[in-house]
């Protein structure tokens, strides 16, 4: 689903990606750990589309077709979507009306027409009912006056509603409490499915306790340096990243 | 439809008073005591009104054009302009929608604008006569009923000279500044409102029912006067671009509240900006005011300007009546070479007396734009409060936005509050919108929507979804 090719990547001239590598099928949960600073957010909003980084090598893959030929609108129209680290506050402009005009741009590429408001309502309480969220929440302006972990359960919330094909999640787990980590936890794993793909950037392996990835990447200086299953995650919570930069340099 | 026919209706119009008098006269231009006598002489004035007319004439003639607006444009020639005009014949407008500029219809088409209503708008001759007849009529009797008086100010200046005299002028006196000064010895059209005591208007009231021609007045002079107890809602203007030959508008509009009574004023501007370069838009130079006379009264302003090359506009409170109260909610947006000066004042005198002044405005391309607001409070005004928010939203880096916030407190136990904001449409949340799949122009709308919101939810219902609409045409092109 997602190939990413010798991706070099730079801000304001700093190398920041240094010819990474990674490939994810549908139905797979990949997760991406490493120290800060390694680029795991980069790479998630240089997919995503992002303003400010400069790629100046490499090419991603998205189905088969170049995504740095298309724009951010396109990019999640086609089923790429990104979860916010820092979800962005849109002040006088309600959710609902975000989430609504998220789903027709989407059919509407897909040839759809617009999704009828009975429809829309349901799907919307239902969904809102996963992620424990009040519906007041839905006449709310965009992220404004929500607390840290409202505002992330309000970004899988938009997944739930959009159904990407591949979900991004930036450090979904950042300042949460352990039961709002759950609720988002629960939310992510009912994304799973045999043709979705999802890609967790985490820092730490505790999300993977509720969220169990296929596959475990550890990214260091702009590279993946060390791949394998989710018993890497523990390995790394045990042991910290000390040792796999001591391998990847020698 | 037989001609005959259509004479008819003309005239049936003619007899409910919604036309003026006018023949197909129009003076040349130029500007001295003949040309206001001719124009009262049309009008059918009664002798004071001339003498009115001549009086603001002479002080005029003593005053200079304001320079300290914010604003950049060569001088009017008043000797250029021609203060009578017939409006145009059926023969010399447009016969059908055929012969319209097509941008203009795919504008109305945005705007979600009826058919039949669009033939009116861009001055289709036989469908804008049609269409008006029947609204009017039903309108007309609704208000008879209720006593509501809702004429032109023509007709009221012949039919309700007495009302006319005790409040022309009163709020804003013939000498207040020098385009006042000027409506005041030309003013040629306008509309007239008096809602007697205890009553409530029964409907919102609009010029759209009263002006059957797309051409608005150049020099239009309003007068509201609700009695005590009374209400009314008033919409001014149209969300449809307006054009027109005029280039300078010069409109005084004047509001008086007696006690408990309630002015509820809305406006969306949207008149020919002029071209890419600023060519050809119309200058609109306008004087409104409201004064809250009695006790507990209250006068609220809604604008939403979004036309002109030039707009130089701050609608004001007199508050006067003890524990009046004063409001001012503004968006003003521009765009290309637009240039904006506008604001209010809120002259607090009365005790107790509270005002509330949301201005948001919107930069966008070349444009520049400044919120002008005062803030009087008065040495009898005690325990006055006024609170005062005005935000500027930039989009590109080509435009400007300034703020001139003005306070004078003569009184130690007033409270005002004041907050601005200055922010660039932020790439962040453009992305975000983006990164959800819309697209980038309906992010920007979603965005400016969003930061107009206080402003839009005070305007009628109606009024307010063609103000978004609006506000997206406007900004068209505007990012990418």
């Amino acid at each position: 689903m997602l190939e990413v090719k010798d991706l070099h990547v730079t801000v304001e001239d700093k190398a920041i990606l240094n010819g990474l590598n990674l490939t994810i099928n549908a139905g797979e949960v990949h997760a991406i750990m490493g120290p800060n600073g390694a680029g795991k957010s980069t790479l998630s909003a240089v997919i995503a589309g992002k303003d400010g980084y400069e790629v100046t090598q490499g090419t991603i893959l998205f189905e088969g077709q170049d995504i740095f030929e298309m724009e951010i609108e396109e990019r999640a129209r086609a089923g790429l979507l990104l979860g916010f680290q820092y979800p962005i506050e849109i002040p006088g402009v309600k959710n609902i009306y975000l989430l609504k005009a998220a789903l027709n741009a989407q059919r509407a590429a897909r040839g759809e027409g617009e999704i009828p408001a009975p429809e829309f309502m349901k799907l919307v309480r239902e969904k809102s009912a996963e992620m424990k969220m009040d519906p007041s929440f839905l006449q709310r302006a965009v992220n404004e006056g929500f607390s840290g972990g409202e505002k992330k359960r309000n970004e899988i919330l938009q997944m739930l509603v959009l159904q990407p094909k591949l979900a991004m999640l930036d450090e979904i787990d950042s300042g949460l409490d352990i039961d709002a980590m759950k609720v988002v936890a629960s939310g992510v794993n009912s994304l799973r499915s045999a043709d979705r793909a999802i890609l967790l950037v985490t820092h730490y392996q505790r999300l993977l306790n509720h969220i169990e990835p296929d596959r475990v990447h550890v990214l260091v200086d702009g590279r993946i340096v060390k791949s394998g299953d989710k018993e890497l995650a523990l390995e790394l919570e045990a042991r910290g990243y000390d040792w796999v930069l001591e391998e990847s340099a020698a | 439809m037989a001609s005959e026919e259509m004479e008819q209706l003309v005239r049936r119009e003619y007899k409910q008073g919604f036309v003026t008098d006018i023949e197909s006269d129009t003076v040349p231009p130029g500007l001295d005591e003949s040309t206001i006598a001719f124009i009262s002489q049309k009008k059918g004035e009664p002798q004071w009104m001339l003498e009115w007319r001549l009086e603001a004439y002479h002080q005029w003639l003593k005053m200079t054009p304001p320079s300290w607006a914010h604003l950049e444009y060569p001088p009017i020639d008043y000797q250029a302009i021609s203060y009578f005009s017939a409006p145009k014949k059926p023969e010399d407008r447009p016969q059908s929608l055929d012969e319209v500029d097509p941008k203009l219809l795919e504008t109305y088409e945005k705007l979600g604008i009826p058919l039949h209503e669009r033939a009116a708008l861009a001055g289709v001759a036989v469908d804008a006569v049609f269409d008006s007849v029947s609204v009017t009529t039903t309108f007309k009797e609704k208000l008879h009923e209720a006593g509501v008086i809702f004429c032109s100010i023509s007709e009221a200046i012949r039919e309700y000279p007495e009302l006319v005299r005790q409040y022309l002028g009163t709020v804003v006196p013939q000498a207040d500044n020098y385009f006042a000064a000027l409506n005041s010895a030309v003013f040629t059209d306008g509309s007239f409102v008096y809602v007697p005591e205890g009553v409530k208007c029964p409907m919102e009231l609009s010029t759209y029912f009263r002006i059957n021609a797309a051409n608005t007045g150049q020099f239009e002079r309003t007068l509201i006067v609700c009695d005590k107890q009374a209400q009314v809602s008033y919409l001014e203007g149209c969300t449809a671009p307006m054009r027109d030959e005029n280039q300078l508008h010069a409109a005084v509009v004047e509001l008086v509240a007696l006690e408990d009574a309630y002015i509820k004023y809305s406006t969306v501007q949207n008149w020919y900006p002029g071209d890419e370069d600023g060519k050809g838009g119309i200058y609109n130079f306008v004087t409104k005011r409201g004064d809250c006379r009695g006790d507990r009264s209250r006068i609220s302003w809604t604008q939403v300007e979004t036309g002109s090359a030039i707009t130089w506009k701050y609608p004001s409170c007199m508050l006067r009546g003890k524990e009046s109260i004063g409001e001012f909610y503004s968006v003003a947006v521009t765009n290309g070479r637009q240039q904006a000066d506008t604001g209010t004042k809120m002259i607090h005198i009365g005790e107790g007396t509270r005002s509330t002044i949301v201005a948001k405005g919107i930069a966008a391309g070349r444009s520049d734009q400044s919120y002008r607001g005062l803030v009087k409070i008065g040495p009898r005004a005690k325990g006055a409060r006024n609170y005062t928010q005005c935000d500027s939203l930039l989009i590109g880096d080509q435009c400007g936005a300034h703020t001139f916030p003005y306070q004078e407190i003569g009184n130690s136990t007033a409270t005002v509050e004041h907050e601005a904001t200055t922010s660039k449409i932020a790439d962040d949340q453009l992305f975000y919108c983006r990164a959800r799949g819309i697209d980038e122009e309906d992010a920007v709308s979603m965005i400016v929507n969003g930061f107009c919101k206080d402003v839009f939810q005070e305007l009628p219902m109606e009024f307010a979804v063609e103000a978004e609409a609006l506000l997206n045409v406007t900004l068209e092109g505007s990012v990418g």
